[in-house]
């Protein structure tokens, strides 16, 4: 049988970090890149008698997650214990959810080459997440840093509806854009702050359901879809040589392009989950719940509509610009300050894109803020500077971002409009392309395009190109 | 004057009156220390020196008019499970033998708000597992009712060290019936409060739905004054719950007249010694004499709630010790050539064989196809006895029972049976199980001259009407005035 005789199951379990100011269980700072061991405390380092105490901001951004993805809030939920023993796990339990967990039952939509799909959302629940095993270079083995420790996590488990990799590459995005634009997460996927588990089996089209394997803790959305594809073929591969799946964990390694089963740690593992009895029952009211409903901020969908009305951006640009929060965020606050959105959109959908794409660097990290971008769009309109130079200043401002005023002063890319300059340069390439001009006069348009980019060329790019098309054909006129 | 056998509220009066200065009393402590320690080993550390410091300087502060606590410069005595900020907490096992709390637990922290002096760190059963307080790795604490003898356990040494006069009272926990069953075989007041009444917080959790830390006194009076001190909502502790302000010295001397005592008959059967049971008849004549309507009825719940208390406890105490795993403090073992080992190690040279027995009992009720036939229909059973509970207090204020179905035993006479040590709790477990209160008084001596002690069991969160309870028995039969350890060396 063939590859398309096969159907890929694809389900997603997506771990994102709450952008809560304190851990879940202590009052301990949950920032990114502290020095080991620098924020913890009695509680998150489970020194003996210490006690948990659930932070509420963590129920509301999991019940916001929930909200925004159509799931059921469940108004008695609780704690469990997930027991087992390793290094970077203080108590050797992670305190979890079992059974109860906060939402159930949603879904969200994306937009695929056939069409939008709905992709249904199991379970979101709340845990928290473990310290971290660094290597010690000094003394050989490992060292904990336990500042992740107690960090606060949610864990979205989506049923198994996807069946390609693009359609799990879209779900992701879908899913990380949603948890961007009502603030619970920041997202990061290179700071681990949004990783996903992959599951994936292969059946033959119309058969049953295949036996899935996992892949753990994956945080790029390039390594998924790499991961997936290669998995999904090996599976075919081994039923077609009539071998079978077996259900285990794997880890995608991706230099090889392979997946590899992982040892004995999470492959039959008896966690031993039991409701954890230092924690009391979480009963949410309907206020609480409506309350939050209504403190949800404006979601991708809504917004993506708006442009499409208020901006006129076509489906495709509206897509590009809210798929990421702050995409959306720089586009509006942008062209709030330069007056022109409409530009500020043009530079979003073509070069900021482009470098974004190029670099693979996501929206968040973007580096300039919407001032410094609404200022290159200004610079233009008013003349001081030429498009092609405002490329230029974008990518100065991604590589070492200030004002644009400032980057074309100190680089000298102020456009020269000086109708005295531009004749001097007209004059010298005039004199310099006779051949040009004679094939322009014998009505060869085409020939006055060179003549400006030659014109540009000698400018270093930055005289006025109206300014230059305009005197050429008055020159060559005369 | 013997300082050392006042009770806290006469002190307070030698202190008011300047009878006594702080020094002189810690002084007296120390003297009694030193010539009972010896025999009793009720200690694991000694902070003697320390104490004759803040006695000194709360001296000062006295003469200098400064205002103090009322408590200030009265001594105590921590059962080793309670952290202790700077000083070394042990749960009497080597996997903490070293260790140091870097913070102190907030019934500490009442403490010494107090300006209470802690005279030292009291010995226990190894994580507060056993009724004996031989399960300690350190030293096997003695009754000073006769020295051959078990003072009970798991806070063995706070009860002994408190029988003994070594402190005039301390603190210590409760899981199933460890205040209560070591203070009724040392002969003295013990109360655990109704779980959730106490802050758990820095005390090192055994079973952490029925841990709750309680006090051991001389008198009902004491309790009273202790309990106030320790009770409150913690906002540490997410199962500590606010009941407002009480002063539970509030409800002593009053009248029981017409209050509803139950006995029920199933703690009065099979398995209990009748010199026990007979002593808690007599009682219950006390009770009439002074005006207490007394009743049989059926609460058959005792054998259940063991069963139950034992999946419960064991369940939670493999997760609660998960954490002792070599790696961030406590005890590792020097051999070990991988991760595995390293745990594996430690945790087999760090823990005690009761300690093992009880995680690994308690592993296997949590697994999977086992965790239903166990843990969850344990948790079933838990309802039940709490329901019956309730349905009891319907009818009556209190239920009286005996504290523990025998009076102290040898060392060593059931330390190689751990079923038979399991039934020491019979008649205590079933009010960790519904989270009650209950407190153990003193009511004879059995032909051996060892104290027997009965149980009054109250509603949640009604401590007031047990502390009563207990008060006007007191009161009546002056059990302290005619009775005092003798320091028997027993056979």
């Amino acid at each position: 049988m063939s590859r398309e005789d096969y159907e890929i199951v694809i389900g997603l379990e997506v771990h994102a970090e709450l952008s809560t100011k304190t851990k879940i269980f202590c009052s301990c700072k949950t920032a990114f890149g502290g020095a080991p061991n620098t924020q913890v405390c009695p509680i998150c380092m489970a020194m003996p008698g210490t006690l948990p105490v659930l932070n509420e901001k963590v129920v509301e951004y999991a019940v916001k997650a929930g909200l925004a993805t159509n799931c059921e809030i469940e108004r008695n939920s609780k704690n469990d214990r997930k027991n087992y023993f390793y290094p970077d796990l203080p108590k050797s339990y992670q305190i979890s959810q079992y059974d109860k967990p906060l939402c159930i039952g949603g879904n969200i939509e994306i937009e695929t080459s056939n069409g939008t799909k709905k992709i249904g959302i199991t379970r979101i629940h709340i845990e928290e997440d473990a310290g971290k095993l660094n290597h010690d270079d000094l003394g050989g083995g490992s060292l904990v840093d336990l500042n992740r420790a107690g960090v606060p996590l949610i864990e979205i488990v989506s049923e198994p509806d996807m069946r390609s990799a693009e359609e799990a590459e879209h779900y992701l995005r879908k899913l990380k854009s949603i948890l961007e634009y009502i603030e619970v997460s920041d997202c990061k996927m290179e700071e681990g702050s949004l990783r996903a588990d992959v599951n994936v089996s292969v059946h033959k089209k119309g058969e049953a359901f295949g036996q899935r394997t996992e892949m753990k803790n994956m945080n790029s959305f390039r390594s998924i879809v790499r991961a997936i594809d290669y998995e999904a073929n090996r599976q075919i591969d081994v039923i077609e040589a009539g071998g079978e799946i077996v259900q285990e964990t794997l880890r995608w390694d991706e230099v090889s392009g392979k997946t590899f089963p992982m040892r004995d740690k999470e492959n039959a593992q008896d966690y031993r989950y039991f409701p954890d009895p230092d924690l009391v029952a979480i009963k949410l009211s309907e206020e609480y719940i409506e309350h939050i409903k209504n403190s949800l901020p404006e979601l991708p969908e809504s917004r993506k509509k708006r442009y499409l009305e208020e901006y006129k951006l076509s489906e495709k640009d509206a897509k590009i610009i809210t798929s990421s929060k702050y995409l959306s965020d720089l586009f509006e606050q942008a062209g709030e300050i330069s007056e022109n959105i409409k530009a500020v959109g043009n530079w979003i959908i073509s070069d900021i894109s482009r470098i974004l794409n190029e670099t693979e660097t996501d929206p968040i990290a973007i580096p300039f803020d919407a001032k410094q971008l609404a200022e290159l769009v200004m610079l233009i309109d008013k003349g001081t500077i030429n498009s092609s130079i405002g490329k230029k200043v974008l990518e100065e401002l991604f590589e070492n971002p200030r004002s644009p005023e400032e980057i074309i002063k100190e680089k000298g890319w102020i456009q020269i409009s000086d109708e005295g300059a531009i004749k001097e340069v007209v004059l010298k390439v005039l004199e310099a392309n006779p051949q040009s001009v004679a094939d322009y006069k014998a009505g060869k348009d085409r020939a006055l395009g060179f003549l400006v980019g030659q014109a540009m060329k000698e400018t270093k790019g930055k005289a006025n190109p109206q300014m230059l098309n305009k005197m050429f054909v008055e020159e060559m006129k005369k | 004057m013997n300082i050392t056998e006042l009770t806290v509220h006469e002190l307070q009066e030698k202190l008011k009156s300047k009878e006594l200065t702080i020094v002189q009393i810690v002084e007296a402590y120390t003297q009694r220390i030193k010539e009972k320690e010896p025999k009793i080993e009720a200690f694991i550390t000694l902070q003697l020196e320390e104490a004759l410091t803040k006695a000194s300087k709360l001296d000062k502060k006295i003469a200098n008019g400064e205002k103090i606590s009322s408590l200030a410069g009265i001594p105590i005595g921590i059962k080793d499970i309670i952290c202790t900020k700077g000083v070394r907490t042990t749960c009497a096992s080597k996997m903490l033998e070293n260790f140091i709390a870097p913070y102190d637990a907030t019934v500490m922290e009442k403490i010494n708000a107090e300006e209470m002096i802690s005279l030292g760190k009291l010995n226990m059963d190894e994580f507060a597992m056993g009724s004996s307080t031989e399960h300690s790795y350190f030293k096997k604490t003695k009754n000073p009712w006769d020295l051959s003898c078990i003072p009970g356990g798991s806070s063995g040494g706070s009860a002994a060290a408190v029988a003994a006069d070594m402190v005039p009272w301390a603190l210590g926990t409760d899981t199933g019936g460890s205040i209560r069953q070591p203070a009724s075989v040392c002969g003295i007041v013990g109360l655990k409060p109704t779980y959730g009444l106490v802050s758990r917080y820095g005390v090192i959790a055994y079973a952490s739905s029925l841990d709750q830390v309680g006090v051991f006194t001389k008198d009902v009076e004491d309790c009273a004054i202790l309990l106030n001190v320790i009770a409150g909502h913690d906002e540490k502790d997410t199962t500590s719950v606010d009941v407002g302000e009480k002063d539970y010295t509030q409800c002593l001397g009053k009248d029981i007249k017409g209050l509803k005592i139950g006995v029920p008959k199933e703690f009065y059967g099979e398995g209990i010694n009748e010199e026990v049971k007979q002593s808690l008849l007599a009682a219950v004549e006390e009770y009439k004499k002074i005006g207490a309507e007394v009743e049989e009825f059926s609460l058959d719940i005792a054998e259940l709630s063991l069963a139950t208390y034992y999946i419960i406890s064991c369940a939670e105490a493999s997760s609660n010790l998960g954490r002792y795993d070599g790696i961030r403090y406590g005890h590792r073992a020097k051999n070990y050539s991988n991760l595995r080992e390293l745990f594996k190690n430690s945790r087999s040279e760090g823990f005690g064989e009761e300690v093992k027995r009880r995680i690994i009992l308690g592993t296997y009720v949590l697994s999977s196809g086992y965790y239903d036939a166990y843990y969850k229909k344990a948790q079933q059973v838990r309802t039940l006895v709490s329901n019956k509970f309730n349905e009891a207090f319907k009818k009556y204020d209190v239920i009286l029972t005996p504290t523990s179905p025998t009076t102290a035993f040898k060392l060593g006479e059931k330390s190689s049976n751990p079923l038979e040590m399991y039934l020491s709790d019979i008649c205590t477990v079933s009010v960790n199980i519904a989270g009650l209160p209950g407190i153990s008084i003193p009511c004879g001596l059995d032909s051996k001259g060892l104290p027997i002690g009965m149980q009054l069991i109250g509603k949640r969160f009604d401590e007031e009407t047990i502390i009563k309870v207990a008060h006007a028995y007191e009161k009546q039969t002056k059990f302290r005035e005619k009775f005092r350890p003798t320091f028997k060396e027993g056979v």
